[in-house]
């Protein structure tokens, strides 16, 4: 080895984009970051985001720069969708479309991985932090500092796959990367390793989550508040969270082999040597199973607030709902193999898997049912959050009876691998998981910014998604059963599915014009805000606990610990003018820490040093894990107390604005 | 003073404690039990791998070529007694004496590392056989799967020191004391999953 290559491991010059079109992803990339820090440099803003924001363990805070990391995360996903969409509109016959193969591959998945890990995870434990400890009575999650840890640690796994663009390739394997393909002899350069440690990263701050808000609905709920009067959105977050705490180990673990494969030439799933490629197929839908349900629980939870709230009734069959978010964490665990009828399980296990998926169903429709008799003579108002609702309960249920069938063994020896599946997957995930965080955003915004977001924009919003995804999605499950394949990046023009392709892309466009409109919708709003303020705390007429306190909550979120009687308890105290005790006291409350981020960034420098063989830095990396690690534990001065005159003085702002109202 | 606290805030439970700090030592417990399921279903993975791939020598060595009975007994010894010599760590933080919570400490950690430094040139001696993790895929889920059980032995052993380093400054503070019982919550998780390398892989690999 020589100096060059230990200094710089597998990095040189080649690995930049050769390509105009690849350079542009890059360039654009690399431009998009000059331009925010520029702007927060020309505003002078650093210390204020340092201070307030970075290194805050606010979970309402961390929940916010959740939510902006995962948005700018869309825009690329989104930007690889449009990609795929015009190349496949126009690859067809002698023509080759915009796009090499490689780079084709490349951007299916990236998209994938972008989208699930990126957009979804992150928009996901955005809310969850927003909401939760405020749903639940407590003052934060059970782990404040652990909590920095891993929205850092979600950071870097972004920032990790990002970087992909400009230095070197990304995986060209799909979002899954089945081996052999995504082994060293099929798939020679760091695409895959980027794909292995972003993932890696991301997931260990979701595992950390995962924990955090477990133990803080344990163990953190307002006295009074049994599980059985718990809100349920906390309740699918509940169940959520146990599944990534025994789904995400999984994940770690094979991505872990995978990557001992790869860098240390081992052999558990290479094609010789004793591997066994099955296994990673097992492995990997272990958790990839319980993650989508991971994903779509929290989006049920947000429709059993939204409907209630919006229809002015109690949610219909709260202790059925309960049992069907407890069966589906259950059912979750056994139905994985459905993911690869085709790949030799035999007869009987694929029965057994076919039913199962089946059987996963059922709660699945009791919820839908539950939702529907809530709104049932109803005094319902059609905001846009009801919207979301109104389009996932039609586009899930066809989507689920897509899913259904596909657990046919049969058919799915047909429809496997086709773009059938691809629709029905979207289906769920695009109008299930993104339309639930959608309208848990539009619902909880004004909660935590102190204004509601513009109703005519998000409307527009909404009617532009629902259209644009009929249309881009709608065509694949035709296409699928002519027989497309997914993953396709040519096809002969005599099979007469370009006009089909042609739809599907004008339908992305049409899902384009609506994340345009969400962003005009940011715009409006925020130039609105003083028209549109929220002064009661409770814009919609909510029923659970944070409707309680003032919007946007105090840091603190309750100056007295509320004591909770039954379900809905916000509502059950306002039905009863129950108001709050007026005897505060001092708040203990966790000091601000910048040592989440440089733990995180240490494990990207181990990230990316591992992904270029640069194994000083990743020593380095580790050393810095070390040191960042004994300074959180020798440091004495973690928190700050918030004085009982400064609550009075808040509290009592908030409770003259009630009263006037 | 200092006494009764160190006292209490092992016995949780303890009415006398400010009830805030009772919840707060239940919540930590409660979180790293959550955080050992974790690991356990990490280690459950990989005992499954090895499961999977435990056949497939590829004409390599198998585990009764390569084990060595009385060598890994050796190793199962010094590792059960630092869990007991752990639990005489706890002990004496128990009866409040600082002086002995860190010489069990100390003696736990060496036994910890005598564990790995054998664990270590056990390894050696294979791979400078010829007996190296890319030989099969039985050997890669063996070393993989011991491995990460050393690794963690080897964190464990780096926590213990940083820990006794900490009581010795600040003595048994309630923060230490708490990360003593965290410590050694991990220290017990260990042994069990040496257990059951122990049969799965050892014991079941020589017969
Ligand atoms: C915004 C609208 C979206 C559009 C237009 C879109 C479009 C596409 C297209 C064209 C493909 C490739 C299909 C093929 O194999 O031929 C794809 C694959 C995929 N998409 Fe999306 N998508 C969207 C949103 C999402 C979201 C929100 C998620 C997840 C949260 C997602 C997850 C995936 C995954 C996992 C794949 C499979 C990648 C692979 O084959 O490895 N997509 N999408
Ligand atoms: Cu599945």
């Amino acid at each position: 080895m020589n100096w060059t290559e230990f200094i710089f491991g597998k990095l040189s010059w080649s690995v930049f984009p050769q390509s105009p079109i690849a350079m542009g992803g890059g360039i654009f990339m690399v431009l998009v970051g000059f331009a925010i820090i520029f702007l927060i440099t020309y505003y002078k803003k650093w210390g204020y985001l340092w201070k307030h924001w970075f290194t805050s363990l606010d979970p309402k805070k961390i929940g916010v720069m959740y939510i902006a990391v995962s948005v700018v995360m869309l825009v690329r996903g989104s930007a690889d969708a449009f990609l795929m969409r015009a190349q496949q509109a126009t690859s067809v016959g002698a023509s080759q479309g915009i796009l090499s193969a490689s780079h084709f591959q490349q951007i299916f998945s990236a998209h994938g991985s972008i989208m699930i890990f990126f957009v979804a995870m992150g928009l996901m434990f955005g809310l969850i932090n927003l909401v939760v400890p405020l749903q639940i009575g407590s003052r934060d999650v059970a782990f404040p500092f652990l909590n920095s840890v891993s929205f850092w640690l979600f950071v870097a796994g972004a920032a990790l796959i990002n970087l992909s663009l400009i230095v070197g390739d990304f995986s060209t394997a799909g979002w899954l990367s089945y081996p052999p393909l995504s082994e060293l002899a099929f798939s020679p350069t760091s695409g895959v390793d980027y794909w292995i440690w972003s993932l890696q990263i991301g997931g260990l701050g979701s595992l950390l989550s995962g924990i955090n808000f477990l133990v803080t609905i344990v163990k953190n709920r307002a006295s009074g508040m049994t599980f059985m009067r718990m809100p349920m959105f906390s309740w699918t977050v509940l169940g959520a969270m146990s599944l990534v705490v025994f789904a995400f180990p999984i994940l770690t673990a094979t991505l872990a082999l995978l990557a001992l494969d790869r860098t240390l030439g081992m052999h558990f799933f290479t094609a010789g040597g004793g591997g066994n490629m099955m296994m990673y197929v097992n492995l990997i839908w272990a958790w990839g199973h319980p993650e989508v349900y991971i994903l779509i629980l929290p989006a049920f939870g947000i429709f059993s607030e939204v409907v209630p709230v919006f229809s002015g009734k109690k949610l219909a069959g709260y202790t059925s709902m309960v049992l069907s978010v407890i069966a589906i964490v259950f059912l979750s665990f056994t139905v994985w193999l459905h993911h690869f009828f085709t790949m030799g399980a035999g007869g009987d296990v694929n029965a057994f898997f076919g039913i199962m998926t089946a059987v996963i169903a059922i709660p699945t429709g009791v919820k839908i049912f539950n939702w529907l008799f809530t709104m049932y003579r109803g005094r319902i108002r059609f905001t846009s959050p009801m919207l979301w609702f109104m389009g996932f309960v039609v586009l899930f249920t066809l989507g689920g009876v897509a899913g259904v069938l596909l657990a046919e063994p049969a058919a799915d020896f047909q429809l496997h691998n086709s773009l059938f599946l691809v629709a029905h997957f979207h289906t769920m995930i695009v109008s299930g998981v993104l339309f639930g965080y959608f309208a848990g955003f539009t619902f909880w915004f004004p909660k935590i910014f102190g204004f509601t977001l513009d109703e005519r924009w998000g409307k527009r919003a909404f009617w532009a998604w629902l259209v644009g995804f009929i249309l881009a999605f709608g065509p694949l499950y035709i296409l699928g059963f002519m027989g497309a394949t997914r993953r396709l990046d040519h096809y002969a023009a005599n099979l007469g599915w370009q006009p089909l392709f042609i739809v599907a892309g004008i339908g992305a466009a049409i899902i384009g014009l609506g994340l345009i409109c969400q962003v005009i919708q940011m715009y409006v709003s925020i130039k609105n805000r003083h028209k549109n303020r929220d002064t009661t705390g409770d814009p919609w007429g909510g029923r659970s606990l944070e409707w309680s306190t003032s919007s946007p909550p105090p840091a603190y979120n309750f100056a007295v610990l509320p004591v909770v009687h039954g379900r809905d308890a916000f509502w059950t105290a306002k039905q009863s003018g129950t108001v709050a005790a007026h005897r505060y006291e001092d708040i203990v409350m966790p000091r601000n820490s910048a040592i989440g981020i440089f733990i995180a960034g240490f494990v990207f420098l181990i990230g990316f040093g591992i992904v270029w063989h640069i194994w000083w830095l990743a020593i380095l990396g580790l050393i810095g894990e070390f040191v960042s690690m004994l300074l959180r534990m020798f440091d004495d001065d973690t928190e700050e107390i918030i004085s009982a005159e400064h609550i009075r003085v808040h509290e009592a702002a908030h409770h003259s604005r009630h009263a006037t109202i | 003073m200092k006494s009764s606290i160190a006292h209490e805030s092992l016995t949780i439970g303890n009415e006398k404690l400010p009830i805030e700090s009772r919840a707060a030592d239940n919540t930590t417990v409660f979180g790293f039990w959550m955080f050992l399921m974790t690991d356990f279903v990490l280690f459950a993975s990989l005992f499954a791998v090895y499961a999977v791939l435990r056949g497939n020598t590829f004409g390599g060595p198998a585990g009764k070529d390569i084990f060595n009975a009385p060598y890994i007994l050796t190793e199962t010894i010094l590792l059960l007694s630092s869990s007991f010599t752990c639990g005489l760590a706890l002990l004496s933080a128990h009866k409040n004496s600082k002086r002995f919570v860190v010489f069990w400490l100390g003696v736990t950690a060496l036994l910890g590392a005598s564990f790995v430094a054998m664990e270590l040139s056990e390894f050696g001696r294979l791979v400078a056989g010829g007996v190296g993790w890319q030989t099969s895929g039985f050997l890669s889920s063996y070393f993989t799967l011991v491995g990460t059980h050393g690794l963690h032995v080897a964190l464990g052993v780096v926590w213990m020191i940083v820990l006794t380093t900490s009581i010795v400054m600040r003595g048994l503070t309630r923060g230490n004391l708490r990360k003593l019982m965290l410590m050694s919550l991990f220290w017990h998780f260990l042994d069990i999953v040496w257990i059951f390398i122990f049969t799965i892989v050892y014991m079941m690999g020589i017969n």
